[in-house]
């Protein structure tokens, strides 16, 4: 039961995605593009994105526990580090470059093209990379 | 390449991608991070932790063939960039969002839905870093 809820809440989550635009490294660059074939798109997809989440983890959070857990698992950490910091300043740089972001690729998967397969790959590619140069004592798991 | 301004689409598909999220919390009390969930699955750090975000990762491919039967056409996918950018794109952001401890999903939609302090610092850090580098690789470097 919790795995076809899992796998239910992965494809309400991939049809946002796909429906949205994010999938579509085109539409990416153009929402970064201001200075040239600017499509501003984007911004509802994340503005739509968290009321909703802002709102529903609210009422979530009402409960005493997930319906097929013991307990909620949210990361507590509050350090702003200088792993956060370049972590996620590099992050941009890789999305600027490629025009894709996992959350937009793993769905993006399903339409069955090459460059989806090569970009996640090479994400792969990175994970191994950052386990190399800086090995374990991660501040937070993975958000 | 110009794309078209699609406000709706992007703020209905942003509504699903937040309902995602907050289907999985509701469920299983997690964060929905698609950094985490990949790196769980390529690292399958645990057998319990593997299995739901299999699933999750499957309904999530599920998702652009549900759209094709639905509406007869796959999601829009336009990939402006050669495979070199796809692979170094692809590294950098497997790199920097697994030093960061998340990407769009993670901390774009649910960090700051939680109000988390570490997502406020590295949302505005990746889409200033996106956005420098999409304009110098189009109007600085003119590729």
């Amino acid at each position: 039961m919790k795995l076809i809820f899992a796998l239910f809440t992965g494809l309400v989550f991939g049809v946002g995605i796909a429906i949205s635009g994010m999938m579509n490294p085109a539409k990416v660059f153009n929402f970064f593009d201001i200075a040239g074939t600017w499509d501003p798109s984007l911004a509802f997809v994340m503005g739509g994105a968290v009321i909703l989440t802002l709102i529903g983890y609210r009422l979530v959070w009402r409960r005493n526990a997930p319906l097929f857990e013991s307990r909620f698992q949210i990361p507590i950490s509050s350090a702003i580090d200088a792993r956060l910091v370049a972590g996620s300043a590099i992050f941009g740089i890789g999305w600027g470059i490629a025009g894709f972001c996992p959350g937009a690729a793993i769905p993006a998967l399903g339409t069955g093209r090459w460059e989806v397969v090569l970009f996640l790959a090479a994400v792969t590619a990175g994970f191994y990379a950052r386990r190399l140069v800086a090995s374990s004592q991660p501040t937070t798991k993975a958000a | 390449m110009e794309t078209m301004f699609t406000p709706f689409a992007s703020f209905g598909g942003g509504l699903l991608i937040g309902l995602g999220a907050v289907l999985l919390m509701l469920g299983l009390g997690r964060i929905l991070g698609a950094t985490g969930i990949m790196s769980s699955l390529v690292f399958a750090d645990s057998r319990d932790e593997f299995s739901w975000r299999a699933a999750m990762v499957v309904g999530m491919i599920l998702a652009p063939g549900l759209i094709f039967l639905v509406t007869g056409a796959m999601p829009e996918l336009s990939v402006p960039v050669s495979p070199w950018m796809i692979v170094i794109g692809g590294v950098i952001v497997g790199f920097g969002a697994s030093l960061g401890s998340g990407c769009t999903s993670g901390h774009g939609v649910c960090g700051l839905s939680r109000l988390s302090v570490r997502s406020i610092v590295a949302v505005p850090t990746f889409m200033f870093t996106a956005a420098i580098t999409v304009y110098l690789i189009r109007h600085v470097f003119g590729a």
